[in-house]
Parts: C-alpha cells; structure tokens; sequence
C-alpha cells in the first residue's frame, strides 16, 4: 500500500521535473534565436548546448514515466491519453531544438529589415508555449482551471500565426535584395516557428478534452 | 440428507455470488483500477465476514413472509429461484436474487395455502422502491461531499488514482459485507426453520446452527464471485451509465449504504431510541440499489448520460422476476411433491396426490402413498454443543503454519525467479556488449588494415625517395669523379664531349634538394606520432637526432643514412654512438629495435 502511494509520489515528481525541462527548453529557445537574430554567436552556442541537454532530460523523463504508467497500471482509463499529452508537450522541445540547431546548421541570413519582425514572431509562438504548460501542470492538480490558461495559448496562437503572414509578405514583397532561395529559406524557418505554436494549440485542446472526459 | 437439500440454496448462493459481485467490484475491476483476483479475495471474506454476523435480520422479515417449514420445500423454492435468476442471466435480462426468492416463496405459499403476511410483503416491497431512492440520494450527497473535497484537497491526479484505488478497496469491502449480511437471507433464509439445532464452540466465539446455515451460505456466494463473476465485472460493467473512479467509489458507497441500513439492527435500535420509526430488515435487491445510485447521479449531471432504455430494460426485470420466479416455484413444488413424492410443506396441499385437505378444520390427514420425509423433531429440544475449541486452535495453527510455508516457498521462488531474470538479463546484455565490441574489433581491425597499407605505402615512398637521393649522391662522386678524371687530362686533349658528359650528370642532379625536402615532409607526416613519443620519452634530443631515428626506423643502413643526409658513414656511427648514450641504451638492445617499438 505504501509502495503505490510513493510510486505515485515520484510520478508526479517526475511530471512536475518533465513540464520544468520544457520550460526551460522553451526560454533557451527564445534566447537564442534572439542571440542569432542580433548576432551573439557564443550566447547562442551556450543556448543550443542548453536546449540540447534539456531535451535529453526530457526524453528520458518522459519514458519513465511512461514506464510507471504500463507497468503499475496508473490511471488505467486515462493513462494513454495523459502520455500522449506528454508527448505532444515533448515535441515542443524536440522541435525547438532541431530548429536551433537548423539556426546553426543553415545560418540563414536575416536582414535588418526583418530582424524585429523575427523577434517578434518567436515571442509570440513562445508566449503561447509558456501559457500551455501553466495549463498543463494545473490539469494535474485543478482540472477545472485548465480553461483560464487555454484561452491565453489560443490567443497567441492567432498572434503567432498574424505575425508569420505578415512577416511571410514582406519576406517576399517588401525585400527586394534577396533572391528566391534566400526568401524560401526564411519562410522555411518562419514556418517552423510558427508551428511551436501550433503545438501548444494542439495540447490545448488536449487539455481541454481531457478535463470532460475526466469530469465525466 | 440436510446438506444433500442445501444444495438448491447454495446455487442460488453461487448465482448471487457471480451476478452480485459485479455490483460491488465491477466498476473497479472493469476500469482495470484493481485486480480480479484482488477483489475477489476481498469480497468473499468480507461477504462471509457480512453473513455469519449480521446476516439475521432479513431472514427474519422472509421467515414472516412465508415460513417454509418443509425441508424439501426450501429445496424447492431456493430451486426455483436459483434456477430464475440462472435463466434471466443467461438471457441477459437484469435480475435480482431478493425478488427472485421473494416470488419463490408466495409461489409455495400458494401452492400450500399458506396465508401471504400482507404486511412483510408490502415491507418488502416498499425497499424495493424506497432502496433505490435512498441509493440515488445517498449517492448524490456523497457525491457533492467527493467533489467538495477534492475542490478544496487539490490533489495531484496520480496520487489521486492511488488514494481512489485503495477506496476502491476499502468502499469494496464494506460493501461486500452489507451485501453477505442483507443478501444472505435470499441464499439460506427458506432454510432456516430447517437448520440443526446444534451449536459449534470454537473458545472464543461460538457458531449456532443458523449461523452455520449463513456460514454455509457466504461460501457458496464467495464460490459464486471466484468463479462466475469476472465475466459479469467485464462485461456488465458499465452499462447503464459510463462511471468514472470517483463516481464508482459513490455509486459503490452508496449501494452498500443502503444495504446495510436494511440488515442493521443496531442501526435501527439506534433509530427506534431516538424516536424515529424502525428500520424494516429486509433484504434488499443490490442491483436496484446500485441503479438507485447511478441514476441519482445521472440526475446531478443533466441526465444526459443515461441510457434510458437499459432502464426500461431493468424495470421490466423487476416486474418480471418475481413473477417467473413464482410460476416456476409453484411447478417446481408440483412435480416435487408429485413425481417424487416430497414433503414440501407441513400443510396438506390440494395441488398434492394423496393429500387431503380438509378446509374446516385444516386437519391433515396422509394416506399411505405419500412419502414423508422429516429431517428432524420441529419439537424444541436442547440443541447439541459441540466443543471446538481445541480442534479450532489446531486448525488455526495448521492454517497459520502452511500460510508461512506457502509465503516462505514465495519468496524463496520469487528470489530464484529474480536470480534467473538477473542471470538472463546479465546473458542478455553479455552477448549484446559481445555482439557490439565484436562490431567495433572488426571495425578497428579494418581500420588497422588501412593504415597498415597507409603507413607500408608511406614508407615505400619514403625509401623511394631515399634510395633516389642514395642513387643522385651516387651521381655527385660519379660526376666528382669525371671532373677528376678530366682534370687530370691535358689541356690539349680537352673535348667538347667532356663537358656534354659533365652536363648530363649535374642535370640529374638538380632535382636534388627538392627531393631532399620532400622527404623531410614525408618523414615528419609519417612520423608524427612517432616524433611524438620519441619527444615524450627523450625529451632532449636535438633535431638531426630524431632525424637519424626516423631513418633508423625505416631499417635503413648506415651507409643508406650517410648517403640521405650527405654525411659520411663514419660520421652516422659516431651519431649513433651518441644516440645510443643519450637514450641510455644497453648493450645488448639494438637501438633500430628500440626505436621501432616507439
């Protein structure tokens, strides 16, 4: 009996530990594409090493808790949906750091002209992540909070998605010094910020699916 | 010839047992929150725990509604139920064991004259309308209770599901026990009148013969639920309404609630000192009561989640029981009484052959065709005691003692087992790591191979370079030589083919320097490492030192040295000479030797 009630301890432990990894993967994120963005090279070197890491700790956190969760039969009716938010919440750090280290990889050249329109684009998209996992911790503890933050995320969202047009428009419009490939290349990486905050819409609605079926 | 009789009442135990259980465990065990095995463990101590002490109190209220006094009667009776809620089950229509005796035993009060008590009747029947009303309103004080709690209690959702598991069990338990000590009267109550009146001392708690009969009556049920009641638990489940743990742990509370406030007597004593009317003892139908529950739950939802037809459904199965179970009961005594020739009541019966039922004076009067079968004196005597107290000790230790060997032999099996699993896993992981560094010896190896051809490449380049110098410094003495030779000659004999010769030899050796320090980089590429090392363990050599090394180390003569680096032989034995000083090299070693081990 006391065995179950410690497992379920250091489950939830482990759960509040994953959500900090993320959190923290999140603002590495944010920081070094600004870094990259103003030219910081060695800041953001130390940004990528740091995401890096996080998301190893990540994953590995990530799989034992979905070892508890088969092996002790924790939650049984819920458990494959609480991993496969998990998972989701696990890509945003996966996709952060791949796209820092396409940042590294590719250099894509930004001009100036776009370099606010950049930053801006990557605080929304990480506005929007930093209210999803608020959320997504609370669901563990006050299901019936969820819905104050989810609001917030889906407002980002539409945010991160009217910036990336806008900036998606002048990439292609405005800037006549860059040739088409150099413009494909930043509408790739403008994308790519753009769907972190797809994610973290998509765990909302996660969320808020899994508060009915919990309140059920 | 009793226990042969028992027999009808313990199926309707075993029956209970399968269909019941589901009641109480099913949401659990159906959401996979606890284990089968688990649960029936739990409810069959507790249900026999639940019969043997507070089983008394429906049977009494059955015992008025119709006291079956014949032991082929109850036979026939908890026959007839058993065999109702056996059928409706197999035709998956909802049925209730309490309704199903209820018919049972006015089915034998009709077939025997037996006056119906209209009061008990009509008790009975009102809990079976007032049990599913005080399960729903139990259930939704308990469940606006549950959510208040975890409102305020903000526990985490996983540490939650552990504390829902154990209520589960514990919410389980309690109500395996209220249904052994409500339900037990529909399994054994007809035979109650017929129960031996003997009495088992056991030293510190004593068993009379009607607590036997409950006893009795909780094993079979407990039988029931390890056998028959998973597939009901799996497939039952949730029909009625989609439950939720916490939901269940309410729907559950609530349902045993109830049942339990129909067997209390102490509970309705309490009520009776207060002031408040008597709580009827009465066995309640657990199926309408968890309905009850879960419909008063539906309602505090909006109703939307409930599935009105399974509703239907059950409130048909309701009215049906008792009916079938009359019917069947009233023919069953028919062809009991008639093929068999079995007493089924102590009243003649006009439905019996032979009987002669005299309505005047209600004189019974048997002809010789009739077979009576009496299982013992209705008169009252002393009923045997039977001591005990020693065999019970006994048992109880031997019980004890094989539960310690048996736990013993677990984990004595379970730490072979993790031996075993450790020894698999050990081999598991040996071979993989063998597997791997295999891999990685094949890879070095050819690695190895490549830079054994690399370096053997290297060092026939590195000869053909200084067996082109041996062979340019050749050139130089053959040309030294010539000049030599044509100096010695006559100015008059000078010819022009003198000089063409001398142009020919110094041609080939133009190329000479250039190839001298190609050379030099070819031997400080190849022997970088080597360089290295020699830097490493003899920190004070000089460059031409670790120049003549290097030549040293492609087995090169000293006159082959001389020749590379323009210096006399003698001059490259001296330098050796001091080599081997300044390496501090023995006697008996050869310096190449050492150098090659670099």
């Amino acid at each position: 009996m006391i065995s179950i009630f410690k497992r379920s301890k250091s489950v939830a432990i482990s759960i509040d530990e994953f959500f900090d990894k993320v959190d923290l993967g999140t603002l590495n994120f944010k920081k070094g594409v600004n870094n990259y963005i103003n030219g910081n090279s060695i800041e953001f070197a130390q940004n990528l090493n740091s995401i890096t890491v996080l998301e190893q700790e990540a994953d590995t956190i990530q799989r034992k808790i979905g070892n508890d969760f088969y092996l002790h039969s924790l939650m049984p009716n819920y458990s494959s949906d609480i991993l496969n938010l998990l998972e989701m919440v696990d890509d945003i750090i996966d996709m952060s750091k791949d796209l820092l280290s396409q940042f590294d990889v590719e250099t894509p050249h930004i001009p100036e002209a776009i370099k606010k329109d950049f930053s801006e684009l990557v605080n929304a998209s990480s506005k929007s992540v930093k209210n999803v996992l608020p959320a997504s911790r609370i669901f563990f503890t006050q299901p019936d909070n969820v819905k104050d933050s989810i609001q917030k995320v889906l407002f980002y969202h539409r945010e991160t998605h009217n910036l990336s047009t806008n900036l998606k428009r002048k990439i292609f419009q405005d800037i006549d010094s860059l040739i088409l490939s150099e413009k494909l290349h930043l509408r790739y990486f403008a994308l790519h910020i753009e769907q972190i905050s797809d994610v973290a819409k998509n765990i909302a609605h996660q969320l808020s699916s899994l508060v009915i079926k919990i309140k059920m | 010839m009793f226990l042969f009789f028992l027999t009808s009442g313990l199926f309707l135990g075993w029956t209970l047992g399968a269909n019941d259980a589901s009641n109480v465990f099913g949401s659990a065990v159906g959401s996979k929150m606890i284990k089968f095995k688990q649960a029936a463990i739990i409810a069959s101590i507790f249900v026999i725990l639940g019969a043997v002490l507070q089983g008394a109190g429906g049977s009494d209220t059955l015992g008025k509604l119709g006291s079956v006094d014949a032991l082929g009667g109850a036979f026939t009776v908890a026959l007839a139920a058993g065999i109702s809620v056996f059928w409706m089950t197999k035709l998956k229509l909802p049925v209730s064991t309490s309704q199903a005796v209820v018919g049972a035993i006015i089915g034998w009060n009709f077939f025997t004259h037996n006056p119906t008590d209209m009061s008990s009747l009509t008790k009975i029947v009102t809990t079976w309308i007032s049990g599913p009303i005080l399960g729903g309103i139990f259930a939704i004080l308990l469940f606006k209770l549950l959510q208040f709690v975890l409102k305020r209690s903000k526990t985490h959702l996983i540490k939650l599901d552990a504390y829902i598991k154990y209520s589960l069990l514990i919410v389980g338990a309690f109500g395996s026990y209220s249904l052994g000590a409500n339900n037990i009267a529909n399994v054994v109550g007809v035979f109650i009148p017929s129960a031996p009146d003997i009495t088992l001392n056991f030293g510190f708690f004593t068993l009379d013969g009607t607590q036997l009969l409950f006893l009795a009556g909780g094993i079979s049920i407990a039988v029931g639920i390890m056998t028959y009641s998973r597939k009901v638990m799996l497939t039952v489940g949730n029909s009625l309404m989609k439950l939720n743990a916490e939901t269940a742990i309410v729907v559950v509370l609530a349902h045993s609630l109830v049942l339990f406030v129909f067997s209390s007597q102490s509970l309705s004593n309490l009520f009776v000192n207060i002031g408040l009317p008597a709580i009827p003892m009465v066995p309640v139908s657990s199926s309408q009561a968890i309905v009850g529950a879960i419909l008063g739950i539906g309602i505090l939802k909006g109703g939307g989640n409930i599935h009105m037809k399974v509703i239907g459904k059950i409130a048909v199965g309701w009215i049906i029981t008792p009916v079938i179970a009359g019917l069947i009961s009233f023919f069953a005594l028919f062809f009991m009484s008639n093929l068999f020739n079995l007493q089924v009541s102590q009243n003649p019966s006009k439905f019996v052959k032979g009987d002669v039922f005299v309505e005047d004076n209600n004189k019974l009067q048997i002809d010789n065709k009739t077979k009576i079968i009496n299982s013992h004196d209705f008169d009252k005597v002393e009923p045997a005691i039977i001591e005990l107290y020693k065999p019970a000790v006994v048992v109880v230790l031997v019980i004890l003692l094989i539960l310690l060997v048996y736990q013993f032999y677990i984990i004595l099996n379970i730490k072979e087992k993790n031996i075993i699993e450790e020894q698999e896993e050990h081999v598991i992981k040996y071979n993989a790591q063998q597997i791997l560094l295999e891999n990685e010896l094949k890879i070095t190896n050819n690695a190895k191979a490549e830079l054994e051809k690399e370096i053997e490449f290297k060092e026939k380049e590195q000869k053909k370079i200084a067996l082109s110098i041996i062979r340019k410094n050749e050139i130089l003495s053959k040309l030294k030589m010539e000049i030599e030779r044509i100096k010695s000659k006559p100015e008059k004999s000078l010819k022009f083919s003198d000089l063409n010769t001398l142009k020919v030899l110094i041609l080939d050796n133009l190329n000479l320097e250039k190839e001298r320090k190609s050379l030099d980089i070819y031997i400080k590429e190849l022997n970088n490492s080597f360089f290295q090392n020699l830097e490493r363990k003899y920190p004070g050599l000089t460059n031409n030192e670790k120049k003549l090394c290097s030549l040293l180390r492609l087995k090169l003569s000293s006159k082959e040295i001389a020749s590379i680096l323009n210096i006399t032989p003698k001059s490259v034995e001296v330098n050796r000479y001091r080599l081997r000083k300044k390496m501090n090299i023995g006697k008996d070693e050869k310096l190449p030797k050492v150098i090659r081990k670099l």
